[in-house]
């Protein structure tokens, strides 16, 4: 489609950068006033842009002459996205560490952010993909670093860009390898060129293996995936907490789009000869254990969860490895239940950090006697996090292990379970100081309504997801549409 | 919707106490949650009359289409194996509520929570035919119990839950590779029912999956070492819904999973299981002779006892299975008993030590007696329970084809042994002088605390006398279990090779 006729299609993205400008204006005008206007400009913006994508609808169309693609899995991907972003928006008005002043351009950022992920879900053109991943890493940067009073997030502001930019340069250097052996950037030409230069033995399978191998550095960034996963602790530690939840699900889900769409589209055909899949499932087994046994002596509970959140990470890419469809389902599928469970817990964080000021598992002491509505759905969405019954975690992982078992890779599954033993012990380290131990201070914790409302938004999925998911099933295999082929 | 309603009357009661929790005072909570379980006792009652003993067949079933997509359904069913578990389950709740009435100090409603809960969970084993709900259940029962010794155990507490979790989730999670293998050989179904009758692949394999996680919670030697601290830490509901219901999940997945399913697996490690269960009964009254603490003495003796389950499971003979299934419930009852005794005792001297006491009975002739019949019960003497399960045990061990009449001999000895650590430490407590001043003022037990052990009693002596009822509805579920567990020959034929197959995952990917 040509660039004139795809603008209609392209609406959710346009209004998206409406309101971020928008937001910019309306901070100009009020910065006296001070309020949550920017936040709320934000969260309309947000919804309108998925309500233009649900109108639009999901048939499939190529946009951009071949830059982007609208299809029901870019539907999925944007929604999860948005969901993410609309949370975080919630928290960071509810959030005392971020200072009022500043709040317009944060907002607007997280909107250019939101963008970049719709465009990660959506890109089919290494071009695109390659100005999508930077725009949303140029943005997350600030982000990360915007507690400017805070040297820990000046510091992970920092990291980030160095290794981001470590990263994304050798992916790029990956991509012009590729484009200079096949002549295109349509991931789907790709695929079919590859296949036949394979065919043909006319190409070095180093050549294409080393190739993949460095686009999977700038992806394994986005992902947090062994051994492009050292930043991650460090920025979620030093981010802003609500950043960090956005960081750990929305970046995490739009790191999988564009894993999945590019590998399945455009390198399933490669698999064949240079088997990229087996050396993912021990990126995988590396990550998820790597990332458990990271979490084990972690005193602090933001980067705990940042831990773990490396260690779901590596979850998630099993069903990456498997090459079927029922392993793509099985992501959609997780993502979604880590969406509600992970953003949980991090709200939780947010609302203990305010009222106690601590982020460390001591400061969840007692934590039941003082706030026990708090404590019960932090352990509810620490329990789902471990994957036991009859929680939402557990079915995600009923159906990763499931489709990874299908396809034989016993040892995979095998490691996979282990690690999840391991994730029992220091999620329920947080669940023990907050249920089995007394703290010295025990004057009742208040929260306003509307963070218990937020917080059983998060709850309420949690527990009934688990117990139901049927129509998660559906809708993941409906997402999936013409991806598999 | 019988067996619905028996599961989830506990559940409604946990939501209804959850709700009430600040409506009503302390003791309307434990009133609701008594009368809630006495209710779900009365209305499990109704299985027993309405079961029919002439057949095997799963009765009382429930079917529900779940999630469609991978095949998982609502399916419950009993038969008679599983009949008495659920019985035991409802009957020793009820008293586990009232046992507890003075003895929680701190946070009534979770703790009835918790118990009713993981009354819920425990039922949900007994009940479902399928797999992926199975599975559900058995891992449900975690947080419940997690908490319960957690929050209301005693000093080191903290280490044995997590201990006491860890082992089960490391069990649980080999179970599942296995259920989800067993998934894709069941044409993608969860379904029990229509597992028996397929040869299996892989049995072998599968059998050590699926039995490992079992023989963690029953616990097998050699991995009993989370019981002597769950026990010791547990509060003493948690003691004794733990070795009352929650070790029979182990013995009862044996029974239901374990032979019936994987023939192949149970002929080859019958010897090193046998083997390792009388291993278990001896070590077991070695290790409870010599404990100083009461509580660890009675933890002990349950691994000794369970010991001779297993034994009497794998003789793979009408006798041993119907023994084997037998004495669950007498443990059940034995042990339940015992360790409510304990906590009574622990409750007014807050010592569990052998050391402390002596000259008991004077000062607690009511408790004395009590504390006898559970000690007679539990070594097995003829006339109480005890004593029916462990000679059928035996007679199955002796006339097993399975394993040689060596393991029954030793194993007989653990029955001496068993007379040997309870006797001696029953005259230590009872008997002698009452020299200790403490002890001096002690107070007999309370009606409360009479009405909590008669009725256990009366199932003692019942059981002890009269086995018949009991035995006879689940002769038929035994007899189907055994024909299954034995098909080896049939199985034989098919065994293809599925370790990680890299050639056929070549062959496919190139095909694509």
């Amino acid at each position: 489609m040509t660039n004139i006729a795809s603008i209609p299609y392209f609406i959710p993205e346009i209004v998206l950068v409406v309101f971020a400008v928008v937001i910019i204006l309306y901070d100009l005008g009020s910065k006296k006033t001070g309020g949550n206007g920017a936040a709320y400009l934000g969260l309309v913006g947000l919804v309108i842009a998925v309500i233009t994508a649900l109108v639009i609808g999901s048939e499939d169309r190529s946009l951009f002459l071949g830059m982007v693609r609208l299809d029901s899995f870019a539907m999925f991907f944007k929604i999860i996205i948005s969901v993410a972003t609309a949370a975080t928006i919630l928290f960071s008005v509810r959030s005392s560490e971020l200072d009022p002043e500043t709040k317009g351009e944060y907002y607007a950022l997280l909107l250019a952010v939101t963008l970049g992920m719709y465009l990660m879900a959506s890109s089919t053109h290494l071009l695109m993909i390659y100005l999508s991943l930077e725009t949303v890493s140029l943005t997350s940067y600030i982000l990360a670093g915007f507690l400017t009073h805070s040297p820990r997030s000046s510091e992970a502001a920092f990291k980030y860009i160095t290794f981001g930019a470590i990263s994304s340069g050798t992916m790029l250097f990956g991509i012009s390898l590729l484009f200079g052996m096949t002549g295109t950037g349509d991931i789907m030409l790709i695929s079919s060129k590859l296949g036949e230069m394979f065919s043909q033995g006319d190409v070095y399978p180093l050549a294409v293996l080393l190739s993949i191998t460095f686009i999977l550095a700038g992806v394994g960034y986005k992902i947090a995936s062994v051994p492009f996963h050292m930043w991650s602790p460090d920025v979620y530690e030093g981010a802003p907490i609500p950043i960090t939840a956005f960081l750990s699900v929305a970046s995490k889900a739009a790191g999988f789009a564009l894993f999945i769409r590019l590998f399945y589209s455009g390198f399933k055909s490669a698999d064949a000869s240079i088997d990229w899949s087996m050396m993912l499932a021990v990126v995988s087994a590396l990550t998820m254990t790597v990332g458990n046994l990271a979490a084990l002596p972690q005193q602090n509970v933001k980067r705990l969860l940042a831990y773990s959140s490396i260690s779901h990470g590596g979850f998630l890419l099993m069903g990456g490895v498997l090459l079927t469809s029922e392993g793509l389902q099985a992501i959609l599928i997780y993502l979604i239940i880590y969406l509600f469970m992970n953003l949980g817990a991090f709200f939780v964080v947010i609302l203990i950090a305010n009222e106690v000021g601590s982020e460390t598992i001591d400061g969840y002491r007692g934590l039941v006697s003082r706030a026990p509505l708090i404590a019960v759905s932090m352990a509810i969405f620490l329990f789902s996090l471990t994957g036991l019954p009859p929680l939402a975690g557990f079915a995600g992982k009923w159906i990763l292990f499931a489709a990874v078992i299908k396809e034989k890779l016993y040892w995979l599954a095998v490691i996979g379970l282990l690690n999840s033993v391991v994730a029992l012990y220091y999620y329920v380290r947080i669940v023990k100081a907050m249920f089995l131990e007394s703290s010295d201070d025990t004057e009742s914790l208040s929260f306003s309504p509307g963070s218990l409302v937020l917080l059983l938004i998060f709850v309420v999925p949690t527990l009934l997801l688990g117990i139901y998911w049927n129509p998660l099933y559906e809708l993941s295999r409906a997402s999936l549409g013409k991806l598999m082929g | 919707m019988l067996l619905s309603a028996v599961i989830f009357l506990p559940l409604l009661g946990a939501i209804l106490i959850a709700l009430a929790r600040h409506i009503l005072g302390e003791s309307g909570l434990k009133w609701i949650a008594l009368i809630i379980t006495l209710l779900t006792f009365v209305v499990s009652l109704s299985l027993y009359s309405g079961f029919n003993a002439d057949t095997h067949e799963m009765q009382f079933k429930e079917e529900r289409t779940w999630i469609e997509g991978l095949g998982i359904s609502y399916h419950l069913g009993i038969d008679g194996i599983s009949l008495w578990l659920i019985l035991l389950t409802t009957f020793m709740t009820p008293i586990c509520v009232l046992a507890a009435w003075n003895s929680i100090e701190k946070g009534t409603s979770g703790f009835m929570i918790s118990l009713l809960m993981l009354e819920t969970a425990m039922l949900g084993v007994f009940c479902a035919l399928d797999l992926f709900l199975f599975f559900v259940f058995w891992e449900a029962m975690l947080i419940p119990m997690y908490l319960l010794i957690g929050i209301w155990g005693g000093h080191r507490r903290i280490y044995a839950t997590i201990k006491f979790v860890l082992y089960t989730m490391a069990g649980s999670a080999l179970m599942l590779v296995g259920i989800l293998y067993l998934y894709f050989q069941n044409d993608n179904s969860f379904n029990l029912m229509t597992l028996h009758g397929r040869t299996l692949s892989h049995q072998n394999l599968l059998f050590l999956a699926f039995f490992i996680a079992f023989a963690i919670k029953v616990p097998l030697f050699p991995f009993h070492t989370w019981l002597p601290d769950a026990h010791v830490e547990a509060p003493t509901v948690g003691s004794v819904i733990l070795a009352g219901v929650l070790l029979k999940m182990g013995t009862y997945g044996i029974v239901r999973f374990c032979m019936p399913l994987f023939p192949e697996g149970v002929a080859a490690y019958t010897p090193l299981i046998v083997t390792l269960s009388v291993i278990g009964i001896i070590y077991g009254a070695l290790v409870a002779m010599v404990q100083p603490d009461l509580k660890k003495l009675v933890a002990y003796s349950s691994v000794s006892h369970l010991g001779f389950v297993v034994l009497g499971l794998f003789a793979l003979n009408h006798h041993g299975v119907q023994g084997g299934i037998l004495q669950m419930i007498n443990h059940g009852l034995s042990t339940g008993a015992l360790f409510l005794l304990v906590g009574m005792i622990y409750e007014r001297r807050h010592t569990r030590m052998i050391a402390d006491f002596g000259g008991l009975s004077k000062q607690m002739p009511i408790f004395a007696v009590f504390f006898m019949i559970a000690t007679l019960s539990s070594i097995g003497l003829p006339g109480l329970n005890g004593f029916v399960g462990e000679f059928m045990i035996l007679l199955g061990g002796f006339m097993s084809d399975s394993f040689s009449k060596v393991y029954a001999i030793i194993a007989a000895t653990g029955v001496i042994l068993a007379a040997v650590y309870m006797l001696w430490m029953f005259q230590r407590v009872m008997f002698g002088k009452l020299d200790n001043p403490k002890n001096q003022t002690l107070t007999d037990l309370s009606l409360r605390e009479i009405v909590v052990l008669v009725p256990i009693v009366v199932f003692i002596v019942w059981i002890g006398v009269y086995p018949k009822p009991f035995l006879s509805r689940m002769e038929k579920s035994v007899d189907q279990v055994l024909q299954q567990s034995r098909s080896t020959a049939a199985v034989k034929a098919a065994a293809p090779a599925i370790v990680l197959d890299t050639t056929t995952r070549e062959a496919k990917k190139i095909d694509e």
